[in-house]
């Protein structure tokens, strides 16, 4: 097999087999991985759920890590990242995805209109650093706010599928029970196992939001157990400061699915970046240095504009710059950055 | 600054305001383009693509009835339009990034391959950066000459070049291995300015390259043909020679027809957007022709428009021409385009001519001359760019 596909790729060579499959059928791939949709589901307000089936590349994922859809809008491909919520048993080389219809969400909302079954989109392989660890913990609660719902509920299933004993808190924040997608299989899997406690919050409607004695009734253990926590930014600010304050921080495992990313602050930032193989210059401004090559007419490739994915890796020649999350500033010459959530300190010089 | 041009019809100075009105509205142009960008775009290079690949599967298929004359012919015309369309069409248009807005993979220009010996990251390095930025500035652009010809009345004479035509002859027929040498600059290695340590790398990719292409073309596809090895392989090696010709002569119509106009260092140090905008009108040719022979060009023939806009997808460039031309015309700029038999033939005239002594040209010997080898009167223009119009003479 191997010795044959080496042979064909000698014949295609300089370009890869897929690049001749692609154009017969999209699903037969040597190297590319694709997924077919196979079935799509609107029920709940502003949320689309799609199942997907892969190509045989996949490798699967471990409960709570994400992955990269690429599909084509006005020509253009874009690539987006979600965390699937199957299971890591799922053996059935299928791919559940849920993800919420933002208003300005170019890729969200281009599938909300027009995803359809036996449509074929990208896919690249699951990544992240968010999910279990092989060892399970003794106790596990699982946080989550809004669309932040779909990694923990991954690792959540992937406990059921297990036949996990200990305990699990799975508490989750929305504006209302209609906007909780798996909302009924969420009740089933706490009424089918007592050592799963499945907590609905509606801060909206309750006036319940998280605080210390929030997370003490409901989880009363917190302190033996690890804690996974997604969800916007505010929800995730109230959990870190409970979890410092209790010196419990290392305890706690985070992934953000809104960037939150701070810009340098404009009125301290000089110096010019040199986009130095497109022979493009731009005045420093503290946006990201992908905004600003993009400013600058440029167009380099991109993918989550969070820093996880590392789509617009691009090598940064010389000069500093500020990792926009952390505020580290970097200056080691030829190392490849992240765009997306690098800033120029003064003279930098990127190769796009 | 200001561009004094001389042209048939006597001299033509643009003011410095003038130059910059003509970057605004090239610049205006682009952004039209890059805004309108979109699936046409992406449908129109998928279904080159298509057609390439088409025929070279095609091409490939047909060499298995080769011991037939007319399936045999046909194989080698079909691959031969696989190849030009993935040098030229495809190849060359990919590798400048204009598809790169796509962001998809295989139409990448940082990891885009052609089919041709040359690999793509060197040919991006002379072709992509030394020949556009530097267009036609002598001791800037090695596509003057290539390193290997006089083309331009600007190089300096030598007795080498009495072989300029066989040098050219070659050139055209290993087009493909010429390209892939491009970049090593051997005429620099000769003159010392460039030492066998820096080609090492070089050279490396060149044989990665190459090797492969080589064991395709010329091991691989004809084994497969079993009893027909020989027939395949003569098969293949006329493919490879008929899109050497072809490029060859497509590509010498960019900027070696007569009307062409070279620069020195010191008339381009310091150039504005407006005035680098010039340069590349200037400096390049088109050649006209049907819809279908744009295409076999790679849209090279509307070098023109490649050379103002080269990441823009060369489909567009027959759409923007006739706006190109317009402005051209509107501020007295040439606009050098003719068919491919005028320019291809001008070109060789040049090689021909060039290959001579200046001083046997200027002498009363020139009159015994063949017409073709006669200097001609230079048609073109003259740039000079001045301080001041008082100071360039007007």
């Amino acid at each position: 097999m191997v010795a044959l596909l080496d042979l064909v790729q000698t014949l295609t060579t300089p370009h890869p087999v897929d690049r001749y499959l692609e154009l017969v059928r999209p699903m037969l791939t040597v190297r590319d991985m694709r997924a077919r949709i196979i079935s799509v589901d609107r029920s709940v307000p502003g949320t689309i759920s799609l199942s997907l089936r892969p190509t045989r590349q996949w490798d699967g994922l471990r409960a709570g890590q994400f992955l990269q859809l690429g599909v084509v809008i006005e020509g253009v491909r874009h690539l987006r990242c979600y965390s699937p919520v199957n299971s890591q048993h799922d053996r059935r080389r299928r791919l559940d995805l849920t993800l919420r219809v933002h208003p300005h969400g170019l890729v969200s909302r281009y599938l909300h209109e027009h995803a359809r079954p036996g449509m074929i989109v990208d896919l690249e392989p699951a990544s992240g650093v968010f999910h279990l660890p092989d060892h399970r913990p003794a106790r596990v609660l699982l946080i989550s706010g809004g669309s932040g719902i779909t990694p923990v509920l991954s690792m959540l299933r992937t406990l059921v599928d297990e036949g996990y004993s200990g305990d699990v808190v799975f508490l989750h924040y929305a504006r209302s029970p209609e906007l909780v997608p798996h909302h009924a299989e969420l009740a089933e899997i706490a009424a089918a196992h007592p050592n799963i406690a499945v907590e609905m919050r509606y801060p909206e409607r309750d006036g319940r939001g998280f605080d210390h004695d929030e997370l003490v009734r409901v989880a009363p253990w917190f302190a033996e157990a690890q804690t996974y926590l997604c969800g916007p930014p505010p929800l995730m600010e109230s959990v870190r400061d409970v979890y410092s304050g209790a010196d419990l921080s290392e305890r706690l495992h985070t992934e953000e699915f809104v960037a939150s990313t701070v810009a340098v602050d404009s009125a301290e930032v000089d110096g010019t970046t040199t986009f130095s193989a497109s022979g493009v210059t731009a005045e420093n401004a503290g946006a990201s240095l992908l905004e600003q090559a993009e400013g600058a007419g440029l167009r380099p490739e991109f993918g989550c504009r969070m820093g996880i994915c590392f789509s617009c890796t691009s090598v940064r020649r010389s000069g500093c710059t500020r990792n926009l999350r952390t505020g580290e500033l970097e200056a080691d010459p030829d190392q490849p950055i992240q765009l997306c959530v690098q800033a120029a300190v003064g003279d930098v010089d990127i190769e796009i | 600054m200001t561009i004094l041009t001389e042209t048939k019809d006597g001299p033509l100075v643009l003011s410095p305001d003038q130059v910059e009105e003509i970057g605004r509205a090239l610049d205006e142009l682009r952004a039209r383009v890059v805004a309108d960008l979109g699936e046409r775009d992406r449908e129109y290079i998928y279904d080159i693509i298509k057609a390439q690949r088409g025929f070279e599967i095609a091409g490939r298929g047909l060499m298995y009835l080769g011991f037939l004359p007319p399936f045999w012919l046909a194989g080698v015309a079909a691959l031969s339009v696989s190849k030009i369309l993935d040098n030229m069409e495809i190849g060359h248009n990919v590798m400048h990034g204009q598809y790169d807005w796509m962001r998809e993979p295989g139409l990448n220009s940082r990891v885009f391959e052609w089919d041709n010996v040359c690999p793509g990251d060197q040919w991006k390095h002379s072709h992509n950066y030394m020949h556009h930025t530097y267009t036609n500035i002598h001791g800037r652009d090695r596509d003057i000459g290539y390193g290997v010809l006089r083309i331009d009345e600007g190089q300096d004479w030598n007795p080498y070049y009495l072989g300029n035509p066989v040098y050219a002859f070659l050139l055209m027929v290993f087009f493909e291995w010429g390209v892939m040498l491009h970049d090593l600059e051997a005429d620099n290695i000769v003159k010392g300015k460039r030492s066998w340590s820096d080609l090492k790398p070089l050279i490396k990719g060149q044989l990665r390259k190459s090797g492969r292409q080589v064991l395709k073309d010329y091991v691989a596809f004809p084994l497969l043909t079993g009893p027909l090895f020989l027939s395949t392989l003569a098969g293949n090696a006329t493919a490879n020679l008929v899109r050497n010709v072809w490029a060859y002569s497509i590509i010498f119509c960019g900027h070696f027809p007569s009307g062409v106009q070279t620069f020195t260092e010191e008339e381009t140090a310091e150039e504005t957007r407006g005035e680098w905008y010039v340069r590349q009108m200037l400096g390049s040719a088109n050649i006209s022709g049907s819809p279908l022979f744009h295409i076999m060009s790679g849209n090279l023939s509307h070098q023109i428009e490649h050379h103002l806009f080269p990441d823009l997808p060369a489909n567009r460039y027959p759409q923007i021409a006739p706006e190109v031309r317009a402005l051209c015309e509107k501020f007295g700029l040439p606009y050098n385009t003719g068919p491919l038999g005028k320019q291809i033939g001008s070109v060789w005239a040049k090689i021909f001519q060039l290959a001579l002594p200046p001083r046997v040209q200027e002498s009363r010997l020139a009159k015994f001359l063949p017409a073709a080898l006669r200097k001609q009167p230079t048609s073109g223009v003259i740039v000079m760019r001045q301080q001041s119009p008082t100071e360039a003479g007007v």
